[in-house]
């Protein structure tokens, strides 16, 4: 749109007036749209920051007071709330729980993924189009399939309610899109770049730190980002495989059981839970978008 | 489209066994993985399903073959049926309408020249988990308007267009009155032009009397008018029934109308503090006065959206609120591709916006909208954390997905893997066709 108009412009410049006026009249016709949009923008906000302010009403004005009489005055506003779940509940170390799974969870799938996307793209071998085609079909396995099944093997070898067993789950299941990923993404390097490598003799294992990482480096960088949200924001594989090391959802779902009485735990420990996923999210916005770009449109 | 498998280099190429050792080496980590965590699984999961509860679990299932009973219990049970056909309704509501709320917030972004603060606003809810999601939204579900924002908002358009009653609920203090609450009251007598009518309400609790209330004025006839007052005929310690008397209130705020011989409302008006109206220029005839059922309307209540009825649309609108962002990105990005000649060539020929969107738009991102509506289909099936955390243990079962039943009836409580697994396997069936689409897709490419 932009560069249209810096396009369009000197085409009517003779007559500095009328373009002026015909950019207002833009200008005018597009209130109704901007208002509109801002209106939109609001109704997407208020949800969110309606939690935040719930979290900072005490127990007895929330009874009585929607979040939005935290601007009536003097203000209700108090940040209590979170000095008592910091200090007298689980929840910090949940988070780090949370956090601890989170970062294996992401560091471990990139890791065996990246190898992998690596012999996918790279490397023949025989069989390797149809062992690929099994990675893509993987992607769409619904994690029940494994639930049941896991949760024995984990009771048999000592995995459950671990936060290794944890990770190792949130691994195995962000494998398939994360090979797919790679791959796709290590496909697009030039080939000259590796077909020299090769013949300065350098090995496979050489090629792939040197070479194939560093270049892949964007689309590791996505993959990391969508791999930290989804396990950090998990619920159901933990509330399956964990008893007492729970990360913060678990713990924040069995206060939901008695739902009423406890929003002043609920609404600050579910505030804490976003505030590490909304500060990579804005941080790496970029590669993000880029991640989901690749993973779903080609 | 070349051949599916690399052609063997020659046997006895000392390269042979070595390059492939390096190609297990680096899948090794990912293939077993995979092999131990979901192929396996999946297989287990699967002959799990036909046995029963009791079954013994190891390497692969033993004892208590049940058949296909457990797919039997699936489509007969009552909360299971449930399960179905909200899952039902999620596919049928949720892509389509993720996409296009994704559809018209990415082609209306690219008018306005905050697009990027649009975007990262409605993207945002992406990062947060499903799970705090249902927690926002629970908070903004609650039924009572002072607590739940959604019901607020409703409430303060409701109280706009059409404003609570001055009263709730009131009885005649004579039988001249007659009517109920619920159709109004009505004065029994017709009266003519320059007649008063006296309409007394009982019952009333001191709490209920409108604020600005004051004292009952007697109303002066007036030519071709007929005056009146609506007051609280009571006074504590006695006082005469049917006249307002010193000490009694009138009632502000009640609305009041005429009704002539035909049973037609002609006038309406609404009391003043003291309780007195006025009907000018009533012509000829005979009217009755009365008390308008507006007068006893109930204030907004607040809708049950966390009850059964409304639960899934509840949910579903949450999910929407999530997923909508992700479709505007990746649609977005499709609509940059477009070349902009393509739209200004439309636009040139005399197309209006609304035909370019339609005709030219919207075609040219077919593929997109079809990546972004079979991603949400397949993220729909496994609805889970959102579903859980917005509903309450009341409507827990209305809203239950198939995901959340697998979850229930293998961990929640009643712990019946085999039907667990056939839960878990009806879902897994429920994406085979997508499975085979991609497999497609992939093939088509190679």
């Amino acid at each position: 749109m932009a560069t249209y108009e810096a396009d369009a412009g000197p085409i009517v410049v003779a007559d500095p007036n009328e373009r002026t006026s015909a950019r207002i009249t833009r200008a005018v016709a597009k209130v109704p749209l901007n208002l509109f949009l801002a209106f939109i923008a609001v109704l997407w906000l208020m949800p969110t920051l309606g939690l935040f302010f719930t979290s900072l009403l005490s127990p007895s004005d929330y009874i009585s007071n929607g979040w939005w009489r935290i601007f009536s005055k003097p203000s209700l506003a108090t940040f209590e709330n979170y000095s008592n779940v910091w200090n007298t509940t689980d929840i910090p170390t949940s988070l780090r729980i949370t956090a601890e799974i989170a970062i294996g969870g992401t560091i471990l799938p990139i890791m065996a993924a990246a190898l992998a996307g690596y012999a996918f793209a790279w490397i023949d071998f025989p069989g390797r189009d149809i062992l690929f085609v099994i990675v893509i079909a993987l992607l769409v396995v619904p994690l029940q399939m494994a639930l049941i099944p896991v949760f024995h093997l984990y009771n048999t070898l000592h995995l459950y309610d671990t936060i290794f067993g944890l990770i190792l789950f949130h691994t195995a299941f962000g494998l398939p899109f994360a090979i797919f990923l790679l791959r796709n993404f290590f496909i697009g390097i030039p080939k000259d770049i590796l077909e020299s490598a090769r013949i300065d003799g350098a090995s496979e294992i050489r090629i792939f730190l040197k070479l194939i990482l560093p270049l892949g480096l964007p689309a590791i960088a996505s993959l990391a980002i969508f791999q930290f949200l989804w396990t950090w924001n998990d619920l159901l594989v933990a509330l399956v495989m964990a008893r007492n090391t729970t990360p913060i959802t678990v713990d924040i779902f069995s206060q939901l059981r008695q739902f009423g009485s406890n929003i002043d735990i609920i609404a600050p420990a579910s505030f804490m839970s976003m505030l590490i996923p909304l500060v990579v999210f804005f941080s790496f916005q970029r590669y993000f978008v880029q991640g989901l770009l690749a993973g779903s449109v080609k | 489209m070349e051949p599916p498998v690399v052609a063997a280099p020659p046997s006895g190429d000392p390269g042979f066994l070595r390059r492939n050792l390096v190609a297990i080496g680096f899948l090794a980590p990912a293939a077993i993985l995979l092999g131990v965590m979901i192929v396996y699984p999946t297989i287990y999961t699967f002959i799990r399903s036909f046995f029963g509860k009791d079954a013994h679990e190891g390497f692969l299932p033993k004892g208590d073959f049940t058949g296909i009973d457990n797919y039997k219990a699936l489509f007969t049970t009552d909360i299971l049926v449930t399960a179905i056909k909200n899952s039902a309704i999620w596919i049928l509501v949720a892509p389509a309408a993720v996409t296009a709320f994704g559809l018209v917030f990415a082609v209306l972004t690219e008018r306005i020249r905050w697009g990027v603060g649009f975007k990262a606003i409605v993207f945002m809810p992406m990062a947060i988990s499903l799970f705090a999601t249902g927690v926002i939204w629970h908070v903004m579900y609650i039924k009572d308007p002072n607590q739940g924002a959604v019901n607020a908002a409703i409430g303060a358009v409701k109280s706009w267009v059409s404003p609570a009653g001055a009263l709730s609920s009131a009885s005649p203090s004579t039988p001249a009155l007659t009517g109920s609450p619920q159709s109004g009251y009505v004065l029994q007598k017709p009266i003519a032009a320059g007649k008063t009518a006296l309409l007394g309400l009982t019952a009333i609790p001191p709490t209920d009397v409108p604020s600005g209330a004051k004292q009952v004025a007697t109303p002066q006839p007036k030519q071709g008018a007929i005056t009146g007052v609506v007051w609280r005929d009571f006074k504590p310690g006695g006082g005469v029934v049917g006249k307002p008397e010193q000490g009694e209130l009138g009632l502000p705020g009640v609305h009041v109308k005429l009704i002539d011989s035909s049973g037609k409302t002609v006038q309406s008006a609404t009391t003043g503090d003291d309780g007195s109206f006025t009907f000018d220029g009533v012509g000829g005839g005979s009217f009755k006065p009365g008390i308008a059922a507006s007068t006893f309307a109930a204030p907004f209540g607040g809708i049950s959206w966390l009850g059964s009825q409304l639960i899934t649309p509840a949910v579903i609108i949450a999910y929407i609120w999530v997923w909508a962002g992700f479709a505007m990105v990746v649609i977005g990005a499709g609509l940059a591709a477009i070349s902009r000649e393509v739209l200004e060539a439309a636009r040139t020929d005399g197309a209006t916006e609304w035909q370019v969107f339609r005709r030219v738009t919207v075609p040219m991102l077919a593929p997109v909208l079809s990546v972004v509506f079979i991603t949400m289909l397949i993220n729909v099936l496994k609805v889970f954390d959102i579903v859980i955390s917005i509903a309450p243990g009341s409507t827990q079962s209305d809203a239950a997905v198939i995901a959340v039943q697998m979850w229930r009836q293998s961990f929640g409580g009643v712990n019946d893997f085999g039907l667990g697994s056939a839960i878990a396997v009806f879902l897994f069936l429920l994406v085979i066709p997508i499975l085979l689409l991609n497999i497609r897709r992939f093939r088509r490419e190679v």
